[in-house]
């Protein structure tokens, strides 16, 4: 393995990929093909331009700022509770998941903890989110690869997700429960086994989608050696979360940096990595992640203690002067706020590190070369929301 | 009132009036057929969602309701387009479907034409449709549309030899390339001299069954080999730029081809319009054998659209290797077999 490090080393592994790759044989007059910012293939307004040779893509570049709402600014002029409904939507499938490190940095500022039980609520509520997000990329994978009928099993499961987290918080898609010291609520009555149960559903499901499209020949076909990425590639272009593991880096943050506040350490699962680096293996982890998912809400609703959900904080929140950086492991890759604060009742700056602007800056690398079903099948795989990159 | 059917002898300009009124009333008939049962009520099914519920009893005036719909559109053609072969495109297409339905036999004498050369016929009229749609793909004057009609015309020659080697073995055995032919040689055969249910060719081809079942999917561009219109990718490929009446007639079309294909799998490997116990010269056929044909029908769209709804998709380039690789290949090692059990049997 070479060194990451070395930019000259990466950009030379990069060339000599490049050059393999394309096949100048039948050079045909170009074609530049805009994908986009309409496109079914690009989950919103993503745009990318591609440059064909005959079916072979020759350089394709993605253009993102289509659905830029300008949230790193809108945050300077909202109070801290008001940043938490704002954040909701940057990853609009696992809402919960983006309010954890902005609350975790504001407490890390404040010097406040919340009690075990929110802790173990919020570590629950963020894996059940990152099913959400996740059980529909598998689905909506599928999709792209013309298989239709797995996506309405994703609809169709991962209501038991959505119907855990709007009974706990009242919000299906956009919660906006967490706050600085705790939890909005207590979890409701019964909501201990529903969750059991849902769990249950969930694996059952991972199950299905194993069978009907893991493992079906043609998804293999397809996704097999398609759009391989491999370690140092993925290291040099910043690719976290799934993207990265199915590159064979075993690099998670919610057992290698997990910030206070959250329990995984309370839970015992694995972390799933794949050495091929292709569509398939990112795929492969995703699956797995879903189902690890699942155990570690078990275990927790299983662990989980008595108590307040919320600590002592003041009434009008002033975050004192500092900075703080908290990184969690959401359901796309590593998500991060920087928080810098002049000690007032609105943040100076927050600067948001969102996995898919990382994720999707691979595809010119990675498209070249590919066909343009192959085209698919890597944006597919790289999974992206349009809210995680344009903010 | 069979009787009165059989001794019905018209005049020829009588005679041909009533073919074409039927054909065209068969044709949409069909289509509407195939795209409520499968693709609004069994898809619905097999996803485990309702489908549509609303319009007529349950939900079964839904398509009637969407063509209305496309009817009131605007007909648009884009400003870059070919005009005229842009709109004449999807009428070839149709046309290409129409003519599937001549020789297609509902039982001895209610058919169309019953051509000697039947099976020769039907599978040169259907590789027709390729031209409407590479016209359509051309004259759109759209990237995406040139790709999918670039990709259909690659792949509906290449999967045009598996189905017309597939079918060979069936003639061979037959002894006739004639559609009813073929339906009297199945129900006149015999078992190991048992004639109890006749013999249906589907015992001795299964393999050409297979391989006719995957060309038409691959004619009638159905996942897994949609590669041509694959929405996801090329945004429904040639069809793009349609709109209105124009892409109701490519979906009436594809429709209607994938029930002319399915009775065409059902005359050539189940028997056609014939049961077993009644023998092929009886009245009954008059009113029966329509019957009878289009319950044989759905069974084998079943089959069609039950692939069509499960898997994915293939790659253009894989969909050529599994044509040329593996199911040529293996048609002619069905003919050689096939052959072979005709002489010495």
């Amino acid at each position: 393995m070479t060194a990451v490090s070395d930019p000259q080393s990466v950009a030379a592994l990069a060339a000599e990929a490049v050059d393999n790759r394309v096949n100048l044989d039948f050079e045909t007059e170009g074609m530049t093909l805009n994908m986009g910012p309409q496109h079914p293939a690009t989950h919103g307004t993503l745009r990318i331009i591609a440059r064909l040779d005959g079916e072979q893509v020759i350089s394709a570049e993605p253009m993102c700022g289509y659905m830029h709402r300008g949230y790193e600014k809108l945050t300077e002029v909202r109070t801290y509770p008001q940043i938490n409904a704002l954040i909701n939507r940057i990853d609009w499938l696992g809402s919960f998941a983006n309010e954890v490190p902005f609350i975790l940095a504001a407490e890390k500022l404040m010097g406040v903890e919340a009690p075990p039980r929110a802790q173990w609520i919020r570590t629950i509520l963020f894996e059940m989110s990152r099913i959400a997000n996740i059980s529909l990329f598998l689905g909506d994978f599928g999709l792209q690869l013309g298989g239709m009928t797995a996506l309405f099993y994703a609809f169709r499961d991962r209501e038991w997700v959505l119907n855990q987290i709007e009974s706990a918080t009242g919000g299906r898609f956009h919660p906006n429960f967490d706050r600085i010291g705790g939890l909005k609520d207590d979890l409701p009555k019964g909501w201990i086994e529903s969750s059991h149960t849902a769990m249950d559903k969930l694996l059952a499901f991972c199950d299905e989608i194993e069978d009907l499209l893991v493992g079906n020949e043609i998804f293999q076909a397809r996704t097999r050696g398609i759009g391989v990425i491999p370690a140092e590639i993925a290291l040099s272009y910043g690719l976290s979360g799934a993207n990265l593991r199915a590159s064979g880096v075993d690099w998670d943050l919610r057992r290698d940096n997990c910030p206070p506040g959250l329990v995984y350490d309370k839970a015992d699962w694995k972390v799933w990595t794949h050495p091929d680096g292709d569509c398939f293996a990112r795929t492969w982890v995703r699956l797995q992640e879903t189902r690890e998912a699942a155990k570690i809400v078990k275990q927790l609703l299983d662990t989980i203690p008595s108590g307040p959900v919320m600590a002592k904080v003041p009434r009008i929140i002033k975050v004192p002067e500092g900075e703080a950086y908290v990184a969690t492991e959401n359901p796309l890759g590593e998500m991060g706020y920087y928080v810098v604060s002049k000690g007032d009742l609105v943040p100076f700056r927050v600067k948001i590190r969102s996995a898919s602007f990382n994720n999707i800056s691979v595809v010119p690398w990675v498209a070249r070369g590919a066909y343009v079903p192959d085209l698919i099948s890597i944006l597919g795989s790289l999974y992206f929301i349009l809210g995680d990159i344009d903010r | 009132m069979t009787l009165l059917l059989a001794a019905f002898d018209p005049p020829y300009w009588l005679s041909t009036l009533i073919k074409v009124v039927v054909v065209s009333a068969v044709v949409p008939t069909t289509a509407l057929i195939l795209g409520m049962v499968f693709l609004f009520k069994i898809m619905s099914w097999m996803q485990s969602r309702l489908g549509p519920q609303e319009a007529g009893p349950r939900g079964t005036l839904q398509l009637l309701a969407d063509g209305v719909k496309f009817l009131q559109k605007e007909d648009i053609s884009p400003n870059g387009a070919d005009r005229w072969v842009f709109k004449v495109a999807p009428l070839v297409v149709l046309m290409s479907t129409l003519l599937l339905y001549v020789a297609l036999p509902t039982s001895m004498r209610l058919v169309v034409a019953d051509l000697d050369v039947g099976v020769f016929f039907v599978l040169a009229v259907s590789s027709l449709s390729v031209i409407g749609v590479l016209m359509a793909g051309w004259a759109s004057a759209n990237k995406y549309s040139l790709m999918g009609a670039l990709r259909a015309a690659g792949q509906l020659i290449a999967y045009e030899l598996p189905m017309v080697l597939a079918v060979v073995g069936v003639i061979i055995q037959a002894g006739t390339m004639s559609l009813n032919g073929i339906v009297f040689a199945q129900a006149d055969g015999s078992i190991f001299g048992w004639g109890g249910i006749g013999f249906p060719y589907i015992l001795t081809q299964f393999v050409g069954f297979f391989i006719f079942i995957a060309a038409v999917q691959a004619e009638l561009t159905q996942p897994p080999f949609d590669m041509p219109v694959a929405e996801s990718e090329i945004v429904s490929g040639y069809q793009v730029e349609y709109t209105g009446f124009r892409f109701l007639i490519f979906f009436l079309a594809e429709f209607a081809t994938a029930f002319a294909f399915a009775a065409i799998a059902a005359v050539l490997f189940l028997g056609g319009w014939a049961v077993p116990w009644l023998p092929t010269s009886s009245d009954w056929y008059y009113v029966l054998g329509p019957i009878v044909l289009f319950a044989k029908v759905m069974v084998v769209a079943f089959i069609i659209f039950w692939v069509r709804f499960t898997y994915p998709r293939f790659r253009e380039d894989q969909l050529q290797s599994l044509a040329w690789k593996v199911l040529i290949p293996l048609a002619l090692l069905n003919i050689v077999v096939t052959a072979v059990f005709k002489v010495v049997l």
